[in-house]
C-alpha cells in the first residue's frame, strides 16, 4: 500500500506562554518551540504499522518554509521512507483550501491507495483533510480511530463520535481519512533515530514545479483570512490563590468545604 | 439579503441544542438575514423533527430519503449541494458530523469555509468578520471571509445563546425531490457503544481530574491519593487516555463522559472546549496549572499557577489531618 501522510509544524502548546507580537497582529514568535502536530504523529504511525503489514512505502509531506525540513526528518525517524517539503514564497497566507490546493497537486503526480492527516493541527480548524478528498472527489472520513485493510479495493474504518461511540464505515480505495489521537502509540524516536536520517535528500516543490497558478494559493487565493490574534475578555476569570503553599491550602480547603467539595 | 441556512442534527426524533442556538449566530451575521432550518432524513423521524423545528424557524426545508436515515456525511452532502442556493450561508455545528462534511461541502459549493467558530461580528462588504480560537484555546483571532461566492461555517456548540423556541408558526418545504442521486463511495455499517468501565465518574459529586500535567504514569497515584482524601473519584482528560494511563470510561469530554459534580478539580488540564464540553451543571472548578495563562483559568472559579506534582501532595496531607 502507497500511504501518503500530511504533517504540519505547530507550536507546541505544552511548551510555550503564548503572547502577541508589538503590533497585535502575530504571536510573539522569536521563541516559541516548534513540533509535530500532535494528530501527525499518530496519523505517521498508522501508515507505518499498516506498511509494515502489508508493503508498499510511507511518504511525509508538509507545506510550509525551509523549518518544516525538521519535522519531515522526525518523521522519517520514526520509519517514514520518503518526505517531501512544498515550499515557496507564493505559498505564504493560504488558508485551508489553498493548503489542500498544493497537497491535492502533489497527490496527482504520485499515485497514492490512501492519504492521512491529522484530525487537526493548531488552528483547530480539521479542515485540510476534507478539502483534500472533495478536490480529488475521493471518499473521505475524519477522526478514525480504527482502519482494518478489507481487499486492495476496500477498507473499514471507524470513527469517533461523541460520547467516545465508533461509527464504523466501509470506505473504497484511494481515500482520504482523518486520524484521531488514541488510534495507536506513536512510537519514540531518539537522538540517534533523527541521526540516521539526517543526511537524507528531501525534495523541495516550488508552485511551479507543482504546475500551480500562484494566484489559486497564498494570500491572492485565500477567501478566509487571519485579521490579527487578540486575548479574549472572558470577564473575571479565576479567583486567583497568592500566597505562601500554606496559606494558598488554608484558603483552598475553606473555599471546599463551603463548596461541598469536603 | 442575507440568506442563512442551519442544518438541524438531530438523534432519535429530536434535535440536539444547537438547533436553539444557530438562530443567535445568524442574528450576529447580520440581523435581517433570512433563516431556513434545513433537515435531512427519512420517515416519522423525519417529520417530527422538522415539525419542531418550525416552532422556532420560520422556514424549514426537509429531504426525505431513505438514503438519509443515518446522517452519513458524504450522502448528506450531496444532498445538500442541490438543496442550498449557491451565494448562501449554511450553518452547520461544529461536531464530530460537522467536522466530517463542512470542510468538503465549502469545496463542492465553492463557498469559503470558516471552522469552529465562537463569535460573529457582521458582514462589511463582502466579508464576514468572525471569532475563532487557535493552540487549544490559548488565543483568540479575528478572521475575515468573503462570503460573496457563499460560505460554509462551522459553530462552537454551546458559544452562542439559545432562543426561546417555540412561538414560530413556520412553513415546511418538501425538497426531496432535489436531493439529487445520493449513491456513496462510503457506506455507513453500525455505531459501536462506548465500553462501560469499572469506575462510573458521572456518579460522584467531586472529581479529581488530571490532564497531560501529570507528565507521567506513576504520578497518577498523587491524584488517586487526594482523590481517597476529598472522598472522590479520579477522571482525566484525553491524552491520558490516549497514553492507555487510565480507562477511556474516566476521560471527561465530548468523545468522553458528561459529568455534573459540584466540585470539579481541574489539575494539569489546559481547559480545550472538548474537554470542557463534557462538563455541564456549573460545578465549582479548582484549576492548578503551572502556566498563569492557560485557557482554564477563565472558566475556573479558583486558580492556582503551580506544579501539581508538588501541590496535591500537600494538598493531601493537609485534606487528611482535617
Ligand atoms: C474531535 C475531538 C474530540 C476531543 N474530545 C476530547 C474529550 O472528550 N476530552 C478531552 O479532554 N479532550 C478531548 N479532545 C482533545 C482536546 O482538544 C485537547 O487536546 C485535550 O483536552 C488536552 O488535554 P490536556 O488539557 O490534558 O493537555 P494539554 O492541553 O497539553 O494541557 C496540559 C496542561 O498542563 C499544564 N501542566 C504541565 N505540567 C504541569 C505541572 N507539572 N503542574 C501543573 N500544570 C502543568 C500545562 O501548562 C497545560 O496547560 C478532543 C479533540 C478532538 C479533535
Ligand atoms: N501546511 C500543511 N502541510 C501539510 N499538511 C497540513 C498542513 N496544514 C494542515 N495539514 C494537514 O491537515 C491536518 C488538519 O489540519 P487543519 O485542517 O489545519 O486543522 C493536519 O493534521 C495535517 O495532516
Amino acid at each position: 500500500m502507497e500511504i501518503l501522510v500530511c504533517v504540519k509544524r505547530v507550536p507546541d502548546t505544552a511548551e510555550n506562554e503564548f503572547e502577541l507580537n508589538g503590533a497585535g497582529n502575530d504571536l510573539d514568535r522569536d521563541d516559541l518551540v516548534y513540533s509535530v502536530n500532535e494528530w501527525d504523529n499518530y496519523a505517521v504511525e498508522e501508515a507505518i504499522q499498516m506498511v509494515d503489514k502489508m508493503g508498499g512505502s510511507v511518504t511525509v509531506v508538509t507545506v510550509g518554509d525551509d523549518e518544516s525540513e525538521e519535522i519531515l526528518r522526525r518523521e522519517m525517524a520514526m520509519g517514514a521512507n520518503n518526505g517531501v517539503l512544498l515550499s515557496d514564497d507564493a505559498f505564504e497566507g493560504s488558508d485551508g483550501k489553498g493548503i489542500a490546493t498544493i497537497l491535492k497537486a502533489e497527490i496527482e503526480k504520485g499515485s497514492y491507495d490512501l492519504i492521512l492527516t491529522g484530525a487537526q493541527a493548531d488552528e483547530g480548524a480539521g479542515q485540510v483533510g476534507g478539502m483534500v478528498a472533495a478536490m480529488l472527489d475521493y471518499p473521505y472520513a475524519s477522526l478514525v480511530n480504527k482502519i482494518d485493510v478489507m481487499d486492495d479495493k476496500k477498507i473499514k474504518v471507524g470513527r469517533e463520535i461523541e460520547g467516545g461511540n465508533q461509527e464504523m464505515n466501509e470506505i473504497s480505495l484511494p481515500c482520504v481519512l482523518s486520524i484521531q489521537t488514541g488510534i495507536n502509540e506513536p512510537r519514540y524516536v531518539g537522538i540517534r533515530g533523527i541521526r540516521k536520517v539526517s543526511s537524507v535528500e528531501i525534495p523541495v516543490k516550488s508552485a511551479s514545479d507543482l504546475g500551480l497558478d500562484a494566484a489559486s494559493v497564498g494570500s491572492a487565493g485565500a477567501k478566509t483570512r487571519r485579521v490579527d490574534y487578540f486575548v479574549p475578555d472572558m470577564g473575571e476569570g479565576a479567583e486567583m490563590l497568592e500566597g505562601s503553599t500554606e496559606e494558598i491550602i488554608a484558603k483552598l480547603i475553606e473555599k471546599l468545604k463551603a463548596k461541598g467539595g469536603l | 439579503m442575507t440568506q442563512i441556512y442551519a442544518y438541524i442534527p438531530f438523534k432519535n426524533g429530536s434535535a440536539e441544542d444547537v438547533a436553539l442556538e444557530y438562530p443567535a449566530a445568524a442574528k450576529k451575521i447580520d440581523a435581517a438575514a433570512m433563516l431556513t432550518a434545513v433537515v435531512t432524513g427519512s420517515g416519522a423521524e423525519l417529520d417530527s423533527v422538522a415539525t419542531e423545528m418550525s416552532k422556532i424557524y420560520e422556514q424549514v426545508i426537509k429531504v426525505d430519503n431513505q438514503a438519509l436515515a443515518y446522517p452519513n456525511a458524504e450522502v448528506v452532502r450531496k444532498a445538500l449541494v442541490n438543496i442550498i442556493p449557491k451565494d448562501a450561508i449554511l450553518l452547520v455545528a461544529h461536531t464530530t458530523f460537522g467536522m466530517d462534511i463542512a470542510p468538503g461541502l465549502s469545496v463542492k459549493m465553492d463557498a469559503a469555509y470558516a471552522a469552529d467558530i465562537v463569535d460573529f461580528e457582521g458582514i462589511e462588504g463582502t466579508r464576514l468578520k468572525m471569532v475563532r480560537q487557535e493552540l487549544g484555546g490559548a488565543v483568540s483571532t479575528h478572521v475575515t471571509a468573503d462570503i460573496s461566492a457563499g460560505a460554509v461555517i462551522t459553530i462552537r456548540p454551546g458559544a452562542f445563546a439559545p432562543v426561546d423556541g417555540g412561538a414560530a408558526n413556520g412553513t415546511i418545504t418538501d425538497k426531496s425531490a432535489d436531493a439529487g442521486d445520493l449513491a456513496s463511495t462510503r457506506k455507513f455499517l453500525e455505531v459501536v457503544e462506548a465500553e462501560v468501565g469499572d469506575v462510573d465518574i458521572t456518579k460522584s459529586d467531586v472529581l479529581v481530574s488530571i490532564g497531560r500535567g501529570i507528565e507521567e504514569q506513576e504520578n497518577i497515584e498523587l491524584a488517586q491519593e487526594l482523590a481517597t482524601a476529598m472522598n472522590a473519584v479520579v477522571s482525566c482528560s484525553r491524552p491520558i487516555v490516549d497514553a492507555k494511563w487510565l480507562e477511556k470510561s474516566r476521560q471527561v469530554g465530548t468523545s468522553g463522559q458528561t459529568v455534573k459534580p459540584k466540585v470539579y478539580m481541574a489539575m494539569g488540564i489546559s481547559g480545550s472546549f472538548q474537554h470542557l464540553g463534557g462538563l455541564k451543571g456549573n460545578p465549582f472548578i479548582v484549576a492548578v496549572n503551572k502556566n498563569p495563562k492557560a485557557p482554564i483559568f477563565q472558566v475556573a472559579d479558583v486558580g492556582i499557577v503551580t506544579d501539581i506534582l508538588e501541590f496535591m501532595p500537600e494538598l493531601t496531607e493537609a485534606i487528611s489531618s482535617l
